[in-house]
This record gives structure tokens, C-alpha cells and sequence, in this order.
């Protein structure tokens, strides 16, 4: 596995992690190298902005997360690569901060590329919070990627609505929200792929693989 | 909507499975990464590996253990056992770890939840709590493997718990632990619903009756450890049971 900016040897497809401090790194590297990629960590904006294949993996908080990708520039990068629609996965708050920003972090910019914002799970709904198990995942009609099946979850934020000009999936706890959204080679997770077993696999093998 | 979890645990003690009655009287039973991976086939939703040597004479594998497990699976794993500072949860997370289980530390010092929780993240602090039943009927919190019983009761435990951030409570039963009658029914309604956050049964499981009962009861996940291991059951039986129960399980 690898643990420094040093490509692996396994032969698979080149994808660039991002280095975030806060999460379960060593699931995504393993998740990744066993759907046939070759993971490498990186916090090189240059290198993030023009990479085929970028995974920005996400567990935290939203604020410290913003905090840490504005310092090292990396803000900048991930926003370009998303406006040019480049195969970039996203997973868990990867997800939320592509919104605008949540009310996990109030007043804290998140990276704007989907409008809206997460909200908070409501446990007056008789759900439990954080949403943290396995769900089901229904796409929208046309994925080209997403299929229908179990996912592993784990937050307490949520999208609601699904922004236009994206395919999503829905999931129900206490109510629908947007677990998946995927466009041209851009795809983010509120689940977990990496942890979501054979299906969790076979959906970032497919991202992998698609034609760009 | 969510599924109900079946969880089986794996003791570890010195880098090999190990169960025990009562947390005493451990007996080998295999090596860790094959049974992550025979409990991932059978359609385990997630895994739990506890140093029970921690708190007794130390843990020098933990970190190689979480390694070698987390290289053959594809589903959650939650690692715990002397867990004492936030950076013993970042090396076991930066060995393949998505959650870990705080006990001892969190009961001695309580400020370990919050400081795990905001550094990583509320999804993967578990408070794993020891229950002992009082002759007044409600539960003590025990530590060092149940030989001491704290001052603190489980439920307000379970609230402050949550209040300092953890996202899930590992529940284990001491009375009903490696008994095989059932989980602590009575114990699992007091807590699951005194809190928000998902509530994990353990200590106690003959069979997929008696997880039945303890969802009814309020737990969102069942744990089990020795009915796995001596391989009365498997996860996929379990689950077939389950279902036609009318409790819904993600398919194997």
C-alpha cells in the first residue's frame, strides 16, 4: 500500500488521492488498488488539477476540511478540475464540499461547484443521527454509472434536493435525500464505496473505466 | 431505509483470535484477516476487532492486525481496545481502522471522546460501554474487563457520551456476555432510547432469535462473536432468518 507521493507498482489505472488529515485513508487506498487502480496520495495542486483520475475522500468536519484545502491551495485546483468535468470521485463529506457550504460549519464556504446546502439529519423524524449503516442507493433513470444497491453510510448531514444539470441517487432515512450525483466524469458519493463490499467496488471500477 | 447490521467480533489478543466466557478463560481460534474475510463472503455488514489483551499486558499488534485485516475487506471495520489518546485512534485509522471503540479511557477520561470526535469525526467515535446490572435495577459501568465497577450508571453514561461526540454505542451486556441467553433486552430499551445515535447489542447471542429481540428492543446493530467462531452459525443464515422474520438485512 501506499503510504508517500510514490506510485505503486501494481499496474492499475494512475488515480491521484488527495492528502486530507482527517480520513480513513488506508480503506480508500485498499478499496481503490483491489477496483484496479493505482492509488498515490497527493496534496500538489498542480498535480490534483491536471491528474486523470482524482479521489477527494472526506471524513470530518466540513470546516476544518475547507481550512485545510484553502491553505495548501488545493480549493483552487479541485474547482478547476470539477468546472472541466475531469473523473473525479467523491466520498462522504467529498460530497458536501462540493455544495456551497452546510450548516455543519455556518458561514464557512465550501467549494461551490453544486448549489445548496447540507442540513442536519432531523431525530424528531424518529430517524436515528448520524445516518450510519447500509441503505439503499436508487438512481435517477440515465446513470451511467450508479446502479441500484447497498451502500455504506456514515453522516449526520444531508442534501436534499438535487441540483439541476446532475443525474442523482436517492436514499430514504426519515425522508428522501440525495445520496449519489454523478455527471460527465465527476461522481460523488455520500456513501461509502470503499466500504460498500462487492457493489462499492464494481461502481468505482466503472468510474475507473469510463470513457472520458 | 437502513438495514439492520450483523456484526461479528473478533477478540485479538497478541495478533490472534481469541474468545472468552465472562471476558476470562481466552482459547485461540484463529488468525484475524482469514476470518475478516470469511465473515466479508458470508455477507457481514460490518467488523469489529477488540484487543481484549490491551488493558491487561499490552498491544504491540494492534496496528499489524489492523493492516492485515483491512487489506482483505471491503466493509467497515471498527478496531478498539486501549485506545487512550486521539493518536492512538489516528494510527489505528491510518492502519485501515473507519472507526474505533473508546471504553476504559473514555469512562477515566471523558475528554478523549470529544478530542477523537473533532479530530476525525463524530461517524467514527464509538463509546464502547460495559454493563453490569445493579441490585436496584438499573446498570453500573464496568472497566478492566468487569473486575471494577465505576460510579457511573449506563444510562446518563450513554447521554454524556454522545453529548462529547461519539456517533454509535458499542452496548455489551458483562452479565449476559458469553452466556448464550440472550442479549439484555431491558438494557438495550433503557439506552436506545435515551439516545439519538445507533446503538450496537452485544454479550449474549445463542442465535438470530435472539437478535431479533434485541432490534425490537431499540438496537440498530447486533454483534456476536462465538456463535460465528465455532461456526453454529453463519452470517448468511443468520440473515435469512432475519428476513423472514420480517427485519430487513442487506442480501448477501
Amino acid at each position: 500500500m501506499p503510504t508517500a507521493d510514490q506510485p505503486t507498482d501494481s499496474g492499475g489505472r494512475p488515480v491521484l488521492v488527495v492528502r486530507t488529515g482527517t480520513a480513513n485513508l488506508a480503506s480508500v487506498l485498499v478499496g481503490l488498488t483491489r477496483a484496479g487502480a493505482a492509488p498515490t496520495l497527493s496534496h500538489d495542486p498542480a498535480a490534483i488539477a491536471n491528474a486523470a483520475h482524482v479521489v477527494l475522500p472526506g471524513v470530518g468536519a466540513l470546516g476544518a476540511a475547507m481550512e485545510q484545502l484553502g491553505a495548501t491551495g488545493l480549493d483552487r485546483a479541485l474547482r478547476e478540475r470539477l468546472a472541466k468535468g475531469r473523473p473525479t470521485l467523491t466520498i462522504c463529506l467529498g460530497l458536501q464540499l462540493l455544495f456551497a457550504g452546510s450548516e455543519e460549519s455556518p458561514g464557512v464556504p465550501a467549494l461551490g461547484v453544486i448549489a445548496g446546502s447540507a442540513t442536519r439529519f432531523d431525530p424528531a423524524t424518529g430517524v436515528r443521527v448520524p445516518h450510519l449503516g447500509w441503505n439503499m442507493v436508487e438512481p435517477a433513470d440515465g446513470a451511467r454509472l450508479l446502479t441500484p444497491g447497498y451502500a455504506y453510510f456514515a453522516h449526520s448531514y444531508k442534501l436534499s434536493v438535487a441540483p439541476r444539470g446532475w443525474l442523482p441517487a436517492y436514499t430514504t432515512h426519515g425522508g428522501r435525500f440525495v445520496s449519489a450525483l454523478e455527471r460527465g466524469g465527476v461522481l460523488a458519493c455520500q456513501f461509502h464505496p470503499e466500504l460498500s463490499g462487492a457493489w462499492g467496488l464494481g461502481l468505482m471500477r466503472r468510474w475507473l473505466e469510463a470513457p472520458c | 431505509m437502513l438495514t439492520a447490521r450483523i456484526i461479528p467480533c473478533l477478540d485479538v489478543d497478541a495478533g490472534h483470535v481469541v474468545k472468552g466466557v465472562k471476558f476470562q478463560d481466552l482459547r485461540r481460534a484463529g488468525d484475524p484477516a482469514e476470518r475478516a474475510a470469511e465473515y466479508e463472503r458470508q455477507g457481514a455488514d460490518e467488523l469489529v476487532i477488540l484487543d481484549v489483551s490491551a488493558t491487561h499486558e499490552g498491544r504491540g499488534h494492534q496496528v499489524d492486525t489492523t493492516r492485515k485485516v483491512r487489506a482483505v475487506l471491503s466493509i467497515p471495520l471498527t478496531v478498539g481496545g486501549g485506545v487512550r489518546l486521539p493518536a492512538d485512534a489516528g494510527r489505528l485509522l491510518e492502519a485501515g481502522a473507519d472507526k474505533v471503540a473508546i471504553n476504559s479511557a473514555a469512562v477515566a477520561d471523558p475528554s478523549v471522546i470529544s478530542g477523537i470526535s473533532k479530530r476525525y469525526g463524530a461517524q467514527c467515535a464509538v463509546v464502547a460501554i460495559d454493563a453490569r446490572r445493579l441490585r436496584d435495577g438499573t446498570w453500573g459501568v464496568v472497566v478492566r474487563g468487569g473486575r471494577d465497577v465505576t460510579d457511573r450508571r449506563v444510562v446518563e453514561w450513554a447521554r454524556e457520551a454522545v453529548d462529547r461526540g461519539a456517533g454509535e454505542l458499542l452496548l455489551t451486556s458483562w452479565d449476559q456476555d458469553g452466556t448464550r441467553a440472550g442479549y439484555d433486552l431491558d438494557l438495550l430499551r433503557a439506552v436506545s432510547a435515551a439516545v439519538p445515535v445507533p446503538v450496537i447489542a452485544s454479550g449474549g447471542a445463542d442465535g438470530p432469535h435472539h437478535m431479533i429481540d434485541a432490534l425490537r428492543a431499540g438496537a440498530d446493530a447486533v454483534l456476536a462473536a462465538s456463535i460465528f467462531h465455532d461456526g453454529d452459525w453463519t452470517v448468511a443464515r443468520i440473515k435469512d432468518a432475519l428476513a423472514e422474520a420480517g427485519v430487513e438485512v442487506r442480501p448477501v
